[in-house]
């Protein structure tokens, strides 16, 4: 039904959006954590910096990444010397720049719900003999977890949805970097592709449905299990 | 007299040394909170004062919630806060049960799971026993947001237990609930703290929750201790009586139950030296001590035990002090000597000249025995 190229384009494009997604989670619940929960000096700063990505063309995102994570980068060149990680043109780079796309996105979301949590519940466990982990896992996480959930998907979408910062950081290599959206972009440049191209549109429709719906899903589910249960009356 | 709550006798005087000191100050706005304090190591204590008063904010400083801007505070010879030092012992190392005004329980887990959240494992074995004590032993499957207002203070106060604190800290727990579940809830916190050997400091603004629980009295106004001892000798002070209810204030007595009649729906009880009293049917066991909240405006002298009257509790006593009496007071306060116990009154301050009332000279105290409210 799919074509090799169409198989590798979907395979290459999860795989990024989910090393993406993996890789910024526990960061972004943490920066998260710091913003809901504490006052700091350079907080306005950080937030600014934080939601840099969502401001700025990708196409910006993708540069910065590429003179700094790139092999002559200060950052590449010490992982390229120490761990021998070489991030440009490869799919770990498009996982990077997915998740650097994503991150404000997660951020934003898990800090409201973070925010939404009553910090009193918070005091009450604390004051029953709990830490700040065991709080935080047991009271705040939980409470907190409908809007995890949607702040992932949404990192997830962005992630899948990312051309910019990927095309310029890890450019469009076919069966390495080319993902949905890359594999889109070279069809329609191509003359007589209109149909491949038209397939790949509706199959970028389905995954990202598919992805709304199960967030959709487990939202409820994270809903129903913090909810008042009246027929348990 | 009003209400008799079934309460145990005040104790008698700790034996053993205060358990929490305390010497803070703190500023939060305009709000200055300023208390040197050492209270005992048993028993009932109640943090009481109108609301902006600072018995909040006190609370708050001892569980560790906040911190003073300056000042210590020590449990027995353990440092809890000590700024000089910088130490601030956290929350959730201080051992210290907290129950606050409104019940706080987590939603995400059932009451059981809430009352086992902090529970040592050396309270197990008493779970059964906490959980019956509380009446909540059928709501263990339940989810916090189906709990009435009372149930859930409930739950919220054996949660604190289960965790085996050394003092247990309650923030008005009665607020919001309505005249009997207050009583219902007040009879549960009592029998608590006959049941347990923690310490209980609880803060309050209302006199009658006072006078039917607390054994020793922190008067608080304005951030700032103005009154400290044992309840009953509190009560007993002229000059504190706007503080204690104003018109309202009223004594405690104890007194124990000797029978019931319950053709006239009454019970009887009697004073260490054998007076007695009668007062509507009480649920109480003979011998039972109580505690009895009689307002100074419920008690009426007579010279000697007067004929054709309705007032049926009459009490032999002594006057022991009289209050302020300048020339503009309509009423003049006085204190009684009943068996021991004091009893105040109020009467108008020409009565008192035409009665020719002194110090130690004996008199009759009558009691409204009908202004009791039947339960």
């Amino acid at each position: 039904m799919l074509s090799d190229a169409e198989w590798q384009a979907i395979f290459i494009s999860l795989r990024v959006a989910v090393t993406a997604v993996g890789g910024i989670l526990i960061p972004g619940v943490a920066l998260a954590w710091l913003m809901a929960r504490h006052e700091f000096r350079g907080k306005a700063l950080l937030d600014g910096i934080l939601h840099l990505p969502l401001v700025l063309p990708p196409v910006v995102v993708g540069y910065l990444l590429l003179i700094s994570l790139g092999r002559q980068g200060w950052l590449g060149q010490w992982l390229d010397s120490w761990f021998g990680v070489t991030l440009p043109f490869t799919w770990q780079g498009a996982a990077v720049a997915a998740g650097v796309m994503a991150f404000p996105l997660l951020v934003r979301a898990v800090r409201l719900s973070l925010e939404a949590v009553d910090v009193n519940l918070e005091a009450a466990a604390s004051t029953l003999g709990a830490n700040r982990w065991r709080v935080f896992f047991t009271i705040t996480l939980p409470l907190a977890l409908p809007g995890l959930l949607t702040g992932t998907v949404l990192a997830f979408a962005r992630a899948l949805s990312e051309f910019g910062a990927t095309i310029t950081f890890a450019a469009n290599i076919p069966g390495e970097t080319r993902t949905l959206p890359l594999a889109l972009y070279t069809l329609i440049q191509t003359p007589g592709a209109e149909a491949a191209a038209a397939r790949l549109c509706v199959i970028s429709i389905i995954i990202a449905m598919l992805s709304l719906i199960a967030s959709e899903w487990l939202a409820r589910l994270a809903r129903r299990r913090l909810s008042e249960r009246d027929s348990q009356r | 007299m009003h209400d008799a709550t079934s309460i145990p006798s005040l104790p008698p005087h700790s034996a053993s040394g205060p358990v929490l000191h305390l010497d803070v100050e703190r500023r939060q706005g305009d709000f200055q909170l300023q208390a040197q304090l050492a209270l005992p190591a048993s028993g009932v204590t109640a943090l009481f004062g109108a609301s902006g008063s600072g018995k909040t904010s006190l609370l708050r400083l001892i569980a560790g919630l906040d911190r003073p801007d300056q000042g210590t505070i020590r449990l027995g010879e353990e440092v809890l806060t000590d700024t000089r030092r910088g130490i601030l012992v956290p929350p959730h190392r201080r051992r210290l049960g907290v129950v606050f005004q409104e019940a706080r329980l987590f939603p995400h887990y059932r009451v059981r799971g809430n009352l086992t959240y902090g529970m040592r494992a050396a309270m197990r074995s008493r779970f059964e026993a906490i959980v019956e004590l509380l009446g909540i032993a059928h709501l263990l499957h339940r989810f916090p947001t189906t709990l009435s207002g009372g149930e859930a203070r409930r739950v919220a106060i054996g949660r604190a237990l289960l965790t085996a604190p050394r003092l247990l800290l309650m923030d008005e727990p009665l607020t919001g609930l309505d005249g009997a579940r207050k009583q219902e809830l007040l009879r549960y916190i009592d029998r608590l703290a006959r049941e347990i050997d923690t310490p209980i400091v609880y803060v309050s603004h209302d006199p009658h929750e006072l006078t039917a629980i607390a054994d020793h009295l922190v008067l608080l106004e304005h951030g700032r201790i103005i009154a400290e001892d044992r309840l009953d000798a509190l009560l007993n002070r002229f000059d504190l009586t706007e503080h204690l209810g104003g018109f309202d204030a009223a004594s405690v007595i104890v007194v124990s139950v000797i029978d019931h009649e319950p053709a006239y729906a009454l019970t009887h009880l009697a004073l260490d030296d054998g007076q007695t009293l009668s007062v509507p049917a009480l649920h109480a066991e003979r011998g039972e001590r109580l505690r009895l909240r009689i307002p100074v405006r419920d008690v009426a002298l007579a010279l000697s035990e007067p004929d054709g009257i309705s007032y049926r509790n009459r009490l032999h006593a002594i006057i022991e002090r009289i209050g302020p009496r300048d020339d503009t007071r309509t009423s003049i306060e006085l204190s009684l000597n009943i068996s021991g116990q004091a009893l105040r009154t109020r009467l108008t301050r020409k009565a008192f000249d035409e009665m020719g009332l002194e110090v130690d000279m004996p008199i009759v105290a009558l009691i409204r025995s009908v202004a009791f409210e039947a339960r």
